[in-house]
């Protein structure tokens, strides 16, 4: 049985459909990757998951269980094998808690009373590797990549079966962002937890994702193995994300596909394959709605793919 | 020296803190020539947004100009009255900022920020108008003309930035600084504003000063580059021979931390462990010894000058000292 099941989510605020219908299975210990431009509705796919979201269509399945639409109340036990890391790392941790009080939080929110909160605090933080007299810190005296793995910390701290984790590494410096990586990557081995990611940083991608799925207006246009995406990309929108990719190398020159024009609005989507106006690779017949197809495990939403 | 355009030479800033002074800056020497662009790379607490502002002299009250100069021009900067400074902003010298969302007015159309940044003009009002069309057109905004009656929040991010770099280059500057102007956004955007910086650039021949951590994309768009850590520079020189044959270890591994450069699903990613030292509180000798894995005695005792190691190279190394003595 798949750890997190997502069938046919829909989100709209007012008549704008942020989610047309988002189809997608994550694996226990299976790390899966959401990428596409800003306003593809990533982020609300995680939130509606967790339930901070509204989903109005569709089912969520976690566990075996439909937690869509499920009550606060409801959903708080779930909450516990459901961890979720937040974009902003010193945003989204509360100024005036000390470290040991954010991390050890969940375990007062789940009214978990016969925990040793100091010898739990101290254990989370060797856990991502910061010295336990950070446990008497505020945020602000936190840098951008230490508050990151406050975040972790306290995403871990229930041992949840799931981490959803919104641009886990936005806002880092290179050098501090292959220790996040390298964290979340040893984290997921030792404890064997599954990962939905959210990111455009493809380069980031490559070294964490089992699968991924390539979202664009609000549905996977594309879906499978990280290898096989980069390697052979079959959706034209695929093909232009991974090409916007500079390589470190000033004799490697981009050969970058430009999309046409800017986003479509979500209050006015296109006819037909939505992608089709900014499509380099547009032909004839795509004004025709194109279907999900599986080949071989690989999702494809595109009636002019390229081989 | 008389195709520099933009000559920082031996500049050293402070900060005054409660902690004492904060040494912020120390010794920064490099040049920007005529048309050429300059990529400035370094991470968080290299001292890239006090170089930008020491440059425009937009500096915090606690700032204290210790040594050296910024010349523009053959012109020192740091002494040039208020006034002349104004004339030089926004006219001979641009920039365009980080966060392409906070840049404009929310509650002007951009034709009327456009028009209203042209202010030195003599132009006619109906003409100002037609050049931020014309230079909304140069940036790829599409049906510039009906455009101009838009306010920012109808603009995508990307074309936020495009404006802002529209705006920046309406005065036709010869300095133009980019701080961080794609960090904020999308891949796929910002691929396309790089490539419009390098065709904008080649059409007016501007200088830029491209700040940025993406060595992806100072790769793909600097002349030269100049590699910041913790206040000072540590290389410097030619993006070719920056990337290919880095000659001081702080390059070199932060070259080696891009996942970029690594094709092949990686267990284990490079880092590089432990922190940027206070610089309030700096160490004795060189800066990067601390998280050097080829520190050697002499390391801790005096900081390394920058030496040209050939042309169009500079670090700032004990080690290229002992390898190859001048």
């Amino acid at each position: 049985m798949s750890l997190l099941e997502v069938n046919g989510l829909k989100t709209s605020y007012g008549n704008v459909n942020v989610l047309a219908g988002i189809t997608f299975k994550v694996e226990p210990g299976e790390t899966y990757a959401l990428v596409g431009e800003s306003g593809s509705g990533k982020t609300t796919v995680i939130r509606a998951i967790a339930g901070l979201a509204p989903a109005q269509e569709g089912s969520v399945l976690f566990d075996g269980q439909e937690i869509r639409g499920l009550s606060e109340r409801a959903m708080r036990p779930l909450r516990k094998d459901m961890a979720m890391m937040f974009q902003d790392p010193t945003g989204s941790l509360s100024p005036r808690l000390t470290i040991r009080n954010l991390i050890t939080e969940p375990y007062r929110i789940q009214g978990m009373k016969d925990r040793d909160l100091d010898a739990e605090a101290k254990r989370l933080l060797s856990l991502v590797n910061l010295p336990s007299h950070f446990a008497d810190r505020y945020p602000y005296q936190l840098s951008g990549g230490q508050a990151r793995r406050v975040g972790v910390a306290r995403a871990l701290a229930l041992e949840p079966k799931l981490i959803l984790a919104d641009e886990p590494t936005a806002g880092l410096d290179v050098s501090v962002q292959g220790e996040l990586l390298n964290l979340m990557n040893d984290l997921r081995e030792r404890l064997g937890l599954a990962m939905v990611i959210i990111t455009h940083n493809l380069n980031v991608v490559r070294h964490v994702a089992d699968r991924m799925g390539i979202m664009y207006l609000g549905r996977l246009v594309e879906e499978g193995t990280t290898e096989a995406i980069f390697e052979e990309p079959r959706h034209p929108y695929t093909h232009c994300l991974l090409s916007a990719n500079p390589e470190p190398d000033p004799d490697a020159r981009l050969e970058w596909v430009s999309l046409i024009g800017e986003p479509p609005s979500l209050l006015n989507r296109p006819k037909g394959c939505e992608f089709r106006e900014r499509c380099p690779f547009a032909k004839d017949f795509c004004h025709n709605t194109p279907t999900w197809q599986i080949e071989h495990g690989h999702g494809l939403r595109c009636l002019a793919p390229l081989s | 020296m008389s195709d520099s355009l933009l000559e920082i030479d031996r500049l050293s800033v402070d900060y005054e803190t409660a902690r004492g002074d904060l040494k912020a800056l120390r010794d920064i020497t490099f040049d920007v020539k005529k048309g050429e662009i300059v990529g400035i790379v370094g991470e968080s607490g290299c001292g890239k947004s006090t170089l930008i502002s020491s440059i425009l002299r937009l500096t915090a009250p606690n700032t204290r100009f210790r040594e050296g100069e910024v010349r523009f021009k053959g012109q020192d900067l740091l002494t040039l009255p208020e006034r002349k400074m104004r004339d030089l902003r926004g006219a001979d010298i641009s920039i365009v900022f980080q966060d392409p969302m906070q840049t404009h007015n929310p509650v002007l159309s951009v034709g009327r920020q456009m028009v209203d940044i042209q202010h030195r003009s003599s132009a006619s009002r109906a003409d100002k108008r037609r050049r931020a069309a014309q230079m909304l057109g140069a940036v790829g905004i599409p049906d510039p003309e009906a455009r101009l009656d838009q306010f920012p929040h109808e603009f995508s991010g990307g074309m936020r930035q495009r404006i802002a770099i529209a705006m920046a280059l309406i005065s036709e500057p010869s300095l133009l600084i980019a701080d961080e102007p794609t960090t904020a956004l999308d891949a796929t955007l910002e691929v396309q504003v790089i490539e419009r910086l390098r065709e904008l650039q080649q059409e007016y021949n501007c200088a830029i000063l491209f700040i940025s951590h993406h060595l992806g994309v100072i790769a793909e768009l600097c002349d030269r580059v100049v590699v910041m850590y913790a206040g000072a520079v540590v290389e410097s020189g030619e993006v070719r021979e920056i990337f290919h044959n880095p000659k001081h270890p702080y390059t070199r591994r932060l070259i080696d931390c891009d996942p970029g450069h690594i094709k092949e699903r990686a267990r284990v990613l490079p880092t590089i462990p432990g922190e940027v030292p206070d610089l309030a509180n700096l160490p004795q000798g060189c800066i990067f010894q601390d998280r050097c894995d080829q520190a050697m005695p002499r390391c801790a005792g005096d900081v390394p000058p920058l030496t040209t190691l050939k042309v169009g190279h500079q670090a700032a190394c004990w080690l290229n000292q002992m390898e190859d003595p001048v």
